[in-house]
């Protein structure tokens, strides 16, 4: 037998968990870009060093965003991907498939690109990993037959996403995947034409426990919620007792301690709940979210470049979200005009706010100041005060 | 021309005929046995969904595999998770143990649910980006290699969220999990002169360092680094091609905890620094994979039911932590940016280690 050509990957295709070596290899059977690429990351294994040249910058005619550029810095050992550019392909809202969309993703990218993909990126694309420049426009065009869409990129709204919601989720205190949905369709424009100082990510979760992490990873982040009270099932709660230690588990977790057991009954003082949703979590057939539901509205959340990383922090504590979405449409673009005055180039919006002022942006938004945005008021004295707010000295 | 702004396929229309007809009027689940979940409905109907691992990085005849077995069991329907495992969608219990069976004859981990190591949230590497300080695709196979019976089990206290990013720009979530594995470098850019003067805006570079080490050389058209006040973020090199940084023998990966999202008794947290540096070692990043073990085995005898790494490291304290995984504690644990006083220890509340 031949010796192989890529020995320290091939260490990867053995061990339990899906080895990404074999899909490599599988591609590189029938395809040269995915062929080069193998014997590339081999290349970089041996030299713990990436072999990709800085940037890049291709795309569709139309669009300003989608495509990330990329050409190998060994273009004499690897031809085939001298240029090995990746398409953003908007997923469907959820991620929800059939499986005749999904083979018509797989027929056009086997005809243009190298046969290989991410499912998903992070900000909840397809990743369509390598092909020619030259291939994008077919691509695209291609893409567009089979009724897919290129997602965000570069300095634009990025490709929104949502938790699976009411589509599997007896949770779901709003309809993640329309309010995603209606965004995305709505905002075409804004994905597709770069036009922001910076990129702009919304994600939308359908309760607190924020299963697509919007908290972290969305300048905007929309999270279900509810204002009256949990609903309880007595009957439910008493079936669960013998599986779960309810005081224990359930009443000394609880964050707020508004709840009492007393081995027959359950008691929620739901003035005080923050729902935190650790007591639905762990009795979801005794435990329901409340019926008057909406979304809690947070903004600001980012990676640490470049000021640190930021957690999204409350703007709008209750927001009803009903089709179509107007108050909540018209507070995103109140947001971005602001932003895309005021914002320096390359400033997330987390950062801008943070330099100018809470207090700058809810008058520039129009949003009143209240207790649920804070942890705690400040602690220096240094307080600005508007102008009106001060009587006028008299001469 | 292709038409634009077509946006992606309505996702009504990608819905298993289950979930339309029960759609937003879900009553309860139950996780049956790891991987598999069961959705009640308040119609009565249960929908099954049987949850698979995936390396991410899947070629088209990969995806193909998967059709074939949606088509097969799931009348082709199917999605995928945000920490992109597979999720088989079935109406018909019947169908579920036959799934499983052909899952585990094509070594499809079945998982990821409850108290489990799902799949790590990881980026591009070696495979496509070119700001990486280490790859993705080979630490996240080798360590669930090592960490595979945590996927298809639920024994922690609870789940623990893996993710790894490989530079700081974190693309994905490490910067907030249980677990967090990040490439980073350790030496200092070098302008290249003869290229910074045609490639770069040298405004937007001074502007891109978090630590105002970068200035402008108006005489000579390039910038100066002042290699004092540089931590070798590498943003600068994402603004200017002409500042490489990338140093095989120095780049490495550093590992943070503590961090989580959810809600859940406490409120979302940042990760934070457990271990400066590991040497990158390919293929299988062994002192990486036996630093994240130990993490998990400690956190698994010590932490109470429910805890997350972060609220158990809370509750017994830094001190503790460092003493119980044997993680040395180093002067680059003390945090020295902006706002670094913050997490200084203004009590004398602390245990003797």
């Amino acid at each position: 037998m031949a010796k192989s050509d890529t020995p320290l990957l091939d260490e990867l295709e053995g061990g339990k968990w899906p080895s990404f070596v074999k899909d490599m290899k599988q591609a590189a059977e029938k395809n040269p870009m995915a062929k080069d690429l193998l014997h590339q990351l081999e290349l970089s294994y041996k030299d713990k060093i990436g072999h990709w040249k800085h940037g890049g910058i291709v795309g569709v005619k139309g669009y300003g965003a989608g495509v990330i550029g990329r050409y190998s810095d060994r273009p004499d050992l690897f031809p085939n991907v001298q240029a090995f550019h990746t398409m953003r392909v908007n997923h469907p809202t959820g991620w929800f498939y059939k499986t005749d969309a999904l083979r018509k993703l797989c027929d056009v990218w086997d005809k243009h690109g190298s046969g290989l993909t991410n499912m998903h990126g992070a900000t909840g694309d397809v990743i369509l990993l390598g092909t020619r420049t030259e291939h994008l426009q077919s691509c695209f065009d291609d893409l567009s037959d089979a009724g897919f869409d290129l997602g965000g990129s570069g300095s634009a709204l990025r490709t929104p996403s949502a938790c699976v919601g009411p589509g599997r989720c007896e949770w779901a205190c709003v309809d993640s995947l329309d309010i995603c949905y209606n965004i995305t369709m709505s905002y075409q424009d804004k994905i597709h034409r770069p036009m922001f100082p910076y990129k702009f990510k919304i994600k939308v979760a359908a309760c607190s426990n924020d299963c697509v992490a919007s908290i972290a990873r969305s300048d905007l982040s929309i999270i279900g919620t509810w204002k009256d009270n949990i609903q309880i099932d007595q009957k439910e709660v008493l079936a669960y007792a013998p599986a779960i230690d309810i005081q224990k588990e359930v009443c000394d977790l609880c964050p707020t301690k508004c709840m009492e057991w007393n081995g027959k009954e359950l008691k929620i003082y739901d003035e005080d709940c923050t729902r935190c949703m650790h007591c639905i979590n762990l009795m979801p057939k005794a435990l329901r979210p409340g019926k008057e539901r909406g979304a809690t509205i947070l903004i600001g959340g980012k990676a640490p470049i470049l000021q640190g990383a930021l957690l999204s922090w409350v703007i709008v504590p209750f927001m009803k979200m009903e089709p179509p979405y107007t108050e909540l449409k018209d507070l995103i673009e109140r947001i971005q005009d602001w932003w895309d005055e005021y914002g320096k180039s390359r400033e997330r919006l987390g950062e801008l706010i943070k330099r100018l002022g809470m207090r700058v942006f809810l008058r520039a938004v129009g949003l009143p100041a209240v207790p649920q945005m804070v942890k705690a008021p400040r602690t220096n004295p240094y307080v600005f005060f508007w102008p009106e707010e001060i009587k006028k000295e008299v001469k | 021309m292709a038409k634009t702004d077509i946006g992606p396929p309505d996702y009504k229309t990608m819905l298993p005929p289950v979930i339309a007809r029960n759609y937003g009027k879900w009553r309860y689940h139950e996780i049956l046995k790891p991987g598999v979940l069961m959705h009640i409905a308040e119609s009565g109907e249960a929908l099954y969904t049987v949850r698979a691992g995936s390396p991410r990085l899947v070629s088209t005849e990969h995806i193909r595999e998967i059709c074939d077995m949606a088509d097969q069991f799931c009348d082709g329907y199917l999605r995928f998770t945000s920490r992109h495992n597979i999720e088989f969608l079935l109406d018909d219990k019947d169908k579920v143990e036959p799934l499983i069976a052909e899952l585990a004859k094509r070594n499809y981990p079945v998982g990821g649910t409850g108290h489990a190591i799902s799949n790590i949230v990881h980026t591009q590497g070696w495979v496509h980006c070119h700001t990486p300080a280490t790859d993705a695709s080979g630490p996240v196979k080798a360590l669930m290699d090592e960490i595979y019976e945590h996927f298809v089990t639920a024994t922690l206290p609870n789940h623990v969220r893996i993710a790894l990013a490989c530079c700081l720009n974190m693309c994905g979530a490490v910067h907030c999990s249980d677990i967090a594995i990040l490439g980073i470098h350790r030496t200092v850019p070098i302008p290249d002169n003869t290229r910074v003067p045609n490639i770069c805006e040298i405004p937007s570079t001074v502007a891109s360092c978090p630590t105002g080490a970068i200035r402008g050389d108006m005489k000579n058209k390039t910038v100066t680094v002042n290699p004092e006040k540089c931590m070798y973020c590498g943003n600068c090199y994402t603004v200017c091609p002409a500042l490489p940084i990338a140093d095989p023998e120095n780049d490495g990966i550093s590992i943070w905890v503590g961090g989580k999202v959810s809600n859940a008794r406490s409120a979302p947290k940042f990760s934070k620094l457990a271990i400066p540096f590991l040497p990158n070692n390919p293929p299988r990043w062994p002192e990486v994979v036996d630093a994240v073990k130990n993490i998990i085995e400690v956190y698994a005898t010590h932490a109470r039911k429910h805890e997350r790494v972060g609220e158990w490291i809370e509750r017994v304290g830094w001190e503790r932590f460092f003493t119980l995984t044997g993680i040395p504690f180093t002067d680059k644990h003390i945090d020295d940016f902006d706002m670094a006083t913050e997490t200084f220890r203004t009590s004398t509340q602390f245990k003797w280690g």
